[in-house]
Parts: C-alpha cells; structure tokens; sequence
C-alpha cells in the first residue's frame, strides 16, 4: 500500500478566506439591523420611504435658498430669476434682517453689548456648578452673578443689586451675632427676619442715598423692551436656578413628618401641577392687577418668572421624591446610625444619592421649562416662536412667510435643549458608581 | 433674574403704589406728568401696526399714537408701543397699563356698555369679507353653500359668518384656525375653500401670496366693523383729547392741510376754520388743555388722514386698500368731522 500518495490529506494549509459576504462588512450589519426578519424589513422599507419623501419634499427647497432680500415679493422674484417659474425655495433672507429682533427683542440696539456680557458672564458662573474640575473659587462669582445678571440686563443703579445682596449678608450676620446669645431657633429667625426687614425697608432709600452719594449707573431698560431669545434665556434660566432648591425643599416636605409642613407641600405640589402653565400666566398678568393697588408697576417679566418657577419646582418636587424613594431604607438608617442631624443626614448622604437618580427626570423638566418660556406669548411677552415672528409677518415686506422663521427658531432651541440633555448624560456617567 | 429682582420690584412696587396716583385724576394729567404716552397697540397687523427691522413701530394705528403724542407733547416721539393681544387689551385699559386703545378694535354695544369702554370715533371702516381661488369660479358669497371656510376661533368674524350663512338659508363647514398666518396656510394648503376675514385683511394677505391673480375677494361685505380707539369710561376729558386729534387729521385732509404745507398755511391761510384748528386764530388747545397749537403738531407727527391712509395702507402700498367707506365725506365716504369752533 503506497501511502505517500494518497490524496486525502492535504500537506499545505489553504489561505484563510474571506467570510461569506452575508457574514461581514456593511451587508452583515444591514442583515442584522435592518433586514432581520420579514417584519424588520417592512419596516426598514416603510422608514426609507419617509425619510425619503421628507427629503425629496424639503432638499429642493432648501436647496433654493435666498440669503440677500429686502422683502418676500423680492425673495420670490430672485428665486424665479434663478431657478425658472413656480418653484418655491426657503427665504432666509428674513433671518438676515431681522436677527436683532429674533435675539434682543426691541432691547435698544446700542445697548446690546449688555445681554451678550450677561450671557458670557452666565457661562462662565455656570461652568463651576456644571465641572467640578475648575477652581472652587468660582463659585463665589456664580453666588453674585443673579445681581450682576439683573444689573446688566435691567441697568439702572448699581446699589440696588448691591443692597439686594447686603441683605444676604445681613442675615448671615444676624445669625452670628444672635446665635451666641440666643440659641439656634432664635437666630434661624433672625437670619430670616433680618434680610426681609432690610429689603422692605431700608435697602430702596439705602440704594436712593448711596446712588446720589456714588452715581454708578447703567441706562435702565423697561421689562417690555425685552423678547426674543433675551427673554426666553431670562425666564428659562432664571427658572432652571431657582426652581431646583425649591423643588427639593418641596420634595422634602413632601416626605416631613411634620403635619403642617407635609400638607403644605402637597397641597402646592398639587395644585400647580393640576393646573395649565397658562392659567397661572393668565393669573399673573390679568388677575394679579385686580388685586393689587390701582398704578402699581409689578414688573411683568417677574410675576411671569414667579410662576414659571412655582410651575417647574412642583414637578421638580415629584421628581426628586422619586429619587427619594429610590433609596433603601439602610441609607436613612446608616446616616442616624452615625449620629447625624437631619440636615446634615440630607446633604452628606440622601441628597446625592438621590438627585443622581434623579438627574434624567430633573433634565426633561429643565427642557420643558426652557421650552415653556414660549407660552409667555399668551401675556403679550414678545416670546422667539410666535411674539417675534408674528411681528415679523406684520410688516408688509415680510407678510406670508411662514416656515423660516419657526425652523430658524426651532434650532436655536434645539441646540440648547440637546446640549442640556448630553450634560445630562455625561453627569449620569462621571457618577455613576455600581458596577452593572 | 434672581431673589434681587424680586426684592428691587418689591420695593418698588411698594414705593410706586404710595406715589399712584389715585383713580379719578384725568389720564391727561398722569400722561402729562409721566412725559409718555402708553400707547396699546396690536402686536403686529400688517399696515396697521407692526414694528420694522429697527423696532420702530409703523402703521395706520401707529399713527394715531403718534399724532395724539404731537398734540399733547409737540413730540410724536414720546409714545410707549404696548403690544396688546386680541385677550388682553381691555384688561390692558381697565388696569390703567395703557392709555388708550387703537388696536383694531371694532366698536359694538357690548363692548361700549358693559365693558366700561369709551369709544371716542371711528379711525377705520372695514366690513368682513371671502376670498377664494379663481379656479373655484364663485362669484359672488351666496355661491358658497356647502363650501368649506377657514375661520379665526373666538372672534366676532366666526358669529358674523354663522349669522351671513343663517340668514341666507346655506350651509358651510368651518375649519377653525387660531392666527392669520395659519389661516393663510391652511387656504393655500387647500384646507378649505374660502378664507374670511376683514376685509383690510384680505387684502393684505391677498397682496402677500406668491400667486395674488390666482385669489379673488368675492365683492359682499357681511359685516360692519367700524374700528376705532377707546378709552375709559368715565374720563371724558382724556376722551376729547383722543376724538378731537383724530379729528384734526380727518379735517385737516378735508382743508387741503398736508404737512408739507402746514406751515405755510399756519401763516397765510385765510379760511377761519383753517385758522382756529391750526391755533393761529382763537385758542382752542386751551379748552382741552393742550397748547394752542395742538392741532398743528399732531398733523405735523404723520400728515393728514389722507397721507396716513396713503402712507401705510392705501393703493401705493403693497396691501393697496381703495379709500372706500373710508373716504371723506364729500367723496362720498362716510369721514365727517364737526366743526371746529
């Protein structure tokens, strides 16, 4: 038997092959994602389809695009000349005229270095809060900004933010020098009752006395001068900064054992959240002037902002109780096991536990908010969306358009809101700590 | 902004309600003393009221505003544009936020009556109106039965319209709508086969369609809506001074006072009516506490009603509304001025 020759066993090894072409490569990923199974690929066809018909709707349209008009007969005219009769094409030519109008509102227009600062300065005393990697330092200023916020945005005389905040100092004051004397209920009182006396009654002729002593002033800008973007930033930050302790002061009497604080808190948490953001707009700018004394000047853009933020931090509230609720029983009991006071039990170990959890309910609430800010049309705000645009279309150059200015709009706050919502994405990772 | 906001306010408020005037003191007195006049407008209606790319308000409204800041300052400049929309601009007069409302604001028993409105004239005579697709081939509004009609929600148009259909035994689908520029949409979409609404109105989303030969306004006019400025009740004195400088404007077009030759006339003119309104004979500022030459200033803030009606809505502008019912009286309109003695 000659085995040398047999053809059975191969001596060489053959050269690796490339996998089947159903089994690599783009066509894999197409077999596992898009054509799986029957219903898969009926899907995956009825979904080209769609994106298809926007594409071919929209791409011509914007394809078309006119940047440099003065009106939209003329947008019309140049689109005709360019591209032939009974086309349509996008006229973004209104953005270009009437930006100004889209960020600042009728804010006078020399003056418009002053919600640019403001801005720039709101980045920067947001970035020690949002990154805990920059100097804590920084801090101090993102405490001060609200008052460097409304003097820039506002103007007028410097001392009354100045005095507003003495009044904060005040109080921290007067607990030091009361509670050495009289204990801590009693300078928890004075803590409050001092800044509250102050600003009812000393801090306007303290502001009046130091403004003819030292005249620092910025040219003051009325409430309905703002709109646009300045508005929607004012209210929505604003809303987003104060909304969230309260909320998770409410939060927190939601769960109090203490009778009056509980209902208290349920009763508001409740009611707000029953009621249309709207109704309590209307309430504000309609109802409230009925109540108060006849010529009374209440700013506008701050019972709008009172409102907004009583509306976020009731739904803030349920949001963080969920959080709350989220928590073992162990964690409470750890804490009183180490002896801690209630708040101190709160701000070293429940708090951070439980906003964490919270953070993606807590971010959609922001968003809504930010969002929300364009109901304020409904009170005669010049809100972005719809106070800005209509005045826009009212004038005779710029009567029937209708889509650019939502879709120019719209991604501005797209932008904000998709930021908000990666922040909150990349928080959730930088604390995350088990180890699913 | 933040707590220094609300306690700024707070303080203010606090200060301004013990500095507020009382209620009962002339509106006169409070604007003269405030240096402004607060004037409630629409937040944006094309030719009537709307600001331009720099934020100065323009409009047949506007102009109003103007004048009545011309007679009571000498200085159209010193008025306040309040935007005002269609739910809040009464509340807006009642609660003294504005002075007074020119806001396209048709003027109706109810609202004379029991809202405590006083409406001191007529600045714009419309009526409501259809306009539909050429291709549709009406003719005239009692060729709509059946038709399907694009209407605002919650305005006086969508009960003139049940009343106009009621009235002439047809039929009509309404598709409401909640802004003019929706309602433009949804016509051109085909969402419906008439759109109505003032007449002005028409005309001037007509004049915005990429395709105006292809839209014809059918010739009823169903509705009267006579629009106008109001003030509170119950200060007839601030009233006066609102009537009579719309009056002026209307008179001064009847006399042939434009304002390029106002001054020429103040000086030369030999007609004692012409004379008395401009304030060079007799003082008639002085019985509604204005200057004597009240008249003259608020003709000089925009021109004669003519040139207002010419600048901001008439033929030369792109929404070109005739003169109509809105022509003097002696063209046959129904603008008639008393006399000024």
């Amino acid at each position: 038997m000659n085995t040398s020759t047999s053809t059975f066993v191969r001596t060489e090894m053959l050269p690796q092959q490339a996998p089947p072409i159903t089994e690599s490569g783009a066509v894999k990923w197409l077999r596992e994602n898009l054509f799986s199974s029957v219903l898969n690929t009926i899907l995956t066809i009825l979904g080209i389809a769609a994106v298809a018909y926007l594409v071919i709707h929209i791409a011509p349209w914007l394809s078309r695009s006119v940047w440099n008009a003065n009106s939209l007969s003329e947008c019309r005219q140049i689109i005709a000349e360019r591209y032939g009769e009974g086309v349509t094409g996008a006229c973004w030519a209104v953005i270009r005229e009437r930006w100004p109008q889209y960020l600042f509102g009728f804010y006078p227009s020399h003056l418009y270095w002053r919600p640019v600062l403001a801005f720039v300065l709101l980045c920067v005393a947001v970035a020690p809060v949002l990154f805990d990697k920059l100097p804590r330092k920084m801090l101090w200023f993102s405490l001060i900004y609200p008052a460097v916020g409304f003097w820039l945005l506002w103007g007028g005389s410097v001392w009354v933010p100045v005095m507003a905040l003495a009044g904060f100092a005040i109080g921290y004051a007067a607990a030091k020098i009361v509670k050495p004397i009289a204990g801590t209920i009693l300078a928890t009182i004075a803590a409050v009752l001092a800044p509250v006396l102050w600003w009812l009654f000393l801090a306007g002729p303290a502001a009046e006395a130091l403004q003819s002593i030292l005249p620092i002033a910025l040219q003051s800008v009325r409430s309905r001068e703002f709109g646009g973007f300045v508005l929607a930033f004012t209210i929505g930050f604003t809303g987003i900064a104060f909304s969230l302790p309260l909320g998770v002061m409410l939060a927190l009497g939601r769960q109090s054992d203490m009778f009056i604080v509980n209902k208290l808190s349920v009763g508001f948490i409740e009611f707000i959240r029953g009621v249309p953001l709207i109704t309590l707009l209307f309430t504000a700018s309609l109802l409230l002037n009925y109540f108060l004394p006849p010529g009374t000047d209440f700013d506008i853009i701050l019972r709008v902002i009172i409102m907004v933020v009583l509306f976020a931090a009731a739904y803030i509230a349920e949001v963080v109780r969920g959080g709350l609720a989220a928590l073992p029983r162990g964690q409470y009991e750890a804490a009183d096991a180490l002896g801690l006071d209630y708040w101190k039990a709160q701000r070293l170990i429940i708090m951070p536990q439980a906003l964490k959890i919270s953070i993606p309910g807590i971010v959609s609430t922001f968003i809504g908010l930010f969002k929300d800010t364009t109901l304020v049309v409904f009170v005669g705000l010049l809100d972005p969306l719809k106070g800005i645009t209509d005045a826009v279309r009212a004038s005779t150059d710029w009567k029937g358009i209708y889509w650019e200015p939502y879709i120019f709009v719209g991604t501005i706050f797209f932008v904000f809101c998709f930021a908000m919502s990666r922040y909150s994405m990349y928080l959730e990772g930088k604390l995350k700590t088990d180890h699913r | 902004m933040n707590k220094s906001v609300f306690l700024g306010t707070l303080a203010a408020t606090t200060l301004l309600a013990g500095a507020a005037l009382a209620q009962g003191t002339s509106t006169l007195e409070t604007v003269k003393a405030r240096g402004e006049l607060n004037c409630g407008v629409n937040t944006g209606l094309v030719g009537f009221a709307a600001p331009d790319a720099s934020g100065a308000w323009q409009g047949f409204d506007v102009a109003l505003c103007k004048a009545v800041a011309g007679a009571i300052f000498g200085d159209a400049s010193k008025v306040v544009y309040i935007p005002t929309t269609s739910s809040d601009r009464f509340e807006q007069l009642t609660s003294g936020k504005i002075d007074f409302l020119i806001r396209n604001t048709t003027w109706t028993f109810s609202r004379d009556t029991d809202l405590k409105m006083d409406f001191v004239g007529v600045n714009y005579y419309d009526g409501q109106g259809f306009m539909v697709r050429t291709d549709l081939g009406v003719s005239s509004a009692k060729e709509l039965n059946g038709a399907t009609i694009c209407i605002q929600t919650g305005t006086t148009t969508e009960l003139n319209l049940a009343d106009y259909f009621k009235a002439n035994n047809m039929t009509y689908t309404a598709v409401p709508i909640e802004t003019n520029a929706e309602g433009e949409q949804q016509y051109l979409a085909g969402a419906c086969d008439a759109y109505t609404t003032d007449a002005s109105g028409l005309a001037a989303t007509r004049a915005a369609f990429a395709d105006p030969e292809n839209h014809v306004i059918l010739p009823e006019i169903i509705s009267k809506e006579p629009l106008g400025p109001a003030v509170r009740h119950g200060d007839s004195a601030w009233g006066d001074v609102i009537r009579w400088t719309m009056n002026a404007l209307i008179a001064a077009e009847e006399f042939g006072i434009t304002s390029a030759n106002i001054d020429e006339l103040a000086t030369s003119s030999q007609n004692p009516e012409v004379q008395r309104l401009l304030g060079t004979s007799d003082n008639l500022g002085a019985m509604i506490g204005l200057d004597p030459e009240w008249a003259k200033n608020a003709i000089k803030a925009g021109g004669n009603y003519g040139e207002i009606f010419a600048a901001t809505i008439g033929e030369s502008t792109p929404i070109g509304l005739a003169r109509g019912l809105n022509a003097q009286w002696t063209q046959g309109g129904l603008l008639y001025t008393p006399p000024f003695r």
